[in-house]
């Protein structure tokens, strides 16, 4: 357990999170594109992806939700090494990681507030793969439209219409991932 | 290269890990909430404040080994402020940089946008002095907080009005504000109006930092971005009545430029890539090609640059 904790974060941090960071910045700045992250080795089952956007973005002043599966000891205490993240309810998560399924009900996130609508959740999604098939994604970011496997629509549909209240998302899978901001208009199916 | 990074014995482009985090974080909420205000804790740097430190934060947070690094101030490359920058990230980030607008990946701006147009996957990095719009209007930032909230823009309406029954014309030159996607209205830095048709369905991702007042904010590529008008009076561009006299251009952003003690003066694209760009082309202006270029001059005359920026 507490060697699989050490291992798997980034070995040349510096250099590791500002490539990674600019694929997530390109995929939340342009929704539906998939881009490939590389450098972490979480422990199972987060994957690649997920584990690299926990360590851009997350560090002791965020709070991490562990959803179904992904909350076990293994992910636990490699989060704890390598983050320094205090375990949150999902209430109270900055960043949550988990499939569709285990995040539900999604309308538990942070929105964030009128005055400071940044103040919001973003959520992790875990899936099997990422293809650009499926509803139509417009909105701020895409130029006329794309599309993406997205798990359902309606939730997304219904936090698009919280604006400019709403969590962000970004799906992961292997390591590859992709954006969907709060922005993105997406396709009723 | 250590991987010891908790000690911060080992940085790239200056900003230590924790603080680029908390940078990186910022950026995403701005690009998830177009034109909206989002606070963050910004650091000393080392130049003064009026140097763009908010934009050098966000571009340390942005730039990777890979990227190439443009550095523009008023629209030229190698005024004081953009050489120093430069500088501070090929010294603290090794990055390479270039003064080809279409060989950049980030370029990180003082008051302009280039002519030439942006391209998919670049990333414009504009300084900020005063990001709220309303700020002149409202000092208190817990009423402007509200009135973003509330949508409640009429006191910036009246304000422009007021321009119009004063000068027959919205005389705001500068810094004029503009909505998007519908919603917040935003201060797009000291841009000339002129630019301000650039900033909407742009295929960059637009990011703006204020050190000073702790804010960044976001465009991403295509955002609407629209300039706050009326009926009766539809925003309208501007620039000087005349071409370029080095290149000929017609569409570009001029500086005037005063060239003796006679009163001699000239008109200069403000982009000096753009221009250079051009001459190398074979384009002439009226005072030919042969022995300078617009940098040379926006150079020679850059303390005279806010004296001539009415003059537009
Ligand atoms: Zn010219």
């Amino acid at each position: 357990m507490i060697a699989d904790a050490l291992t798997g974060g980034f070995t040349d941090a510096p250099l590791q999170s500002a490539r990674a960071f600019r694929e997530i910045l390109e995929a939340l700045a342009r929704p539906g594109t998939i881009r490939q992250v590389s450098g972490a080795r979480p422990p199972p089952p987060l994957s690649t992806a997920a584990g690299v956007v926990l360590l851009v973005l997350a560090d002791p002043t965020t709070g991490v939700h562990l959803a179904g599966a992904a909350d076990r000891p293994a992910v636990r205490d490699w989060i704890a090494f390598h983050l320094g993240a205090p375990l949150v309810r999902a209430e109270q998560a900055d960043f949550a990681v988990g499939t569709w399924t285990a995040l539900h009900p999604v309308t538990r996130f942070r929105i964030g507030r009128p005055d400071y609508p940044d103040r919001s959740a973003t959520l992790i999604v875990e899936c099997d793969r990422l293809v650009n098939h499926g509803p139509a994604l417009t909105g701020p970011g895409i130029e006329t439209a794309t599309w993406l496997n997205l798990p359902e629509t309606a939730a997304f549909r219904a936090n698009h219409g919280l604006f400019p209240l709403g969590f962000d998302t970004v799906f992961t899978a292997g390591d590859r991932l992709s954006g969907l901001p709060r922005t993105t208009r997406v396709e009723k199916i | 290269m250590s991987d010891d990074t908790q000690s911060g014995a080992y940085t790239f482009a200056y900003l230590d890990e924790q603080t680029k985090r908390m940078i990186r974080r910022a950026i995403l909420k701005a690009l998830a909430i177009p034109g909206y205000q989002v606070p963050f804790a910004s650091r000393e740097m080392p130049m003064p404040y009026g140097w763009g430190t908010g934009g050098v934060q966000v571009t340390a947070a942005c730039l990777t080994p890979e990227d190439r690094l443009k550095v523009i101030d008023q629209g030229a490359d190698d005024t004081t402020n953009a050489v120093s920058i430069r500088r501070f990230f090929q010294r603290t980030a090794g990055v390479a940089t270039t003064e080809a607008t279409m060989d950049a990946t980030i370029i990180q701006t003082r008051h302009r946008i280039p002519e030439t147009p942006l391209t998919e996957g670049q990333i414009l990095v504009y300084q900020v002095p005063i990001p709220e719009p309303l700020r002149f209007l409202e000092p208190r930032e817990t009423e402007t907080r509200k009135m973003h909230e509330l949508e409640e823009y009429g006191l910036m309406h009246v304000k422009l009005y007021e321009d119009i029954a004063r000068h027959g014309q919205i005389a705001t030159s500068y810094a004029y504000p503009v909505k998007v996607e519908g919603h917040y209205v935003m201060d797009p830095s000291p841009i000339p109006k002129f630019d301000n048709p650039k900033l909407s369905g742009n295929p960059a991702t637009q990011l703006f930092g204020a050190g000073r007042e702790q804010r960044i904010y976001a465009l991403p590529p295509w955002t609407d971005v629209v300039s706050l008008d009326f009926d009766d009076h539809p925003f309208e561009t501007s620039k000087a009545p005349h071409d370029c006299d080095l290149c000929g251009a017609k569409d570009s952003y001029l500086d005037e430029v005063i060239t003796d003690d006679e009163g001699g003066r000239m008109f200069v694209c403000s982009d000096t890539d753009f221009c250079a760009g051009r001459r190398a082309e074979g384009h002439e202006g009226r005072l030919g090609g042969d022995q300078k270029s617009s940098k040379t001059f926006a150079n020679s005359f850059e303390g005279i640059w806010p004296a001539t920026a009415g003059a537009r």
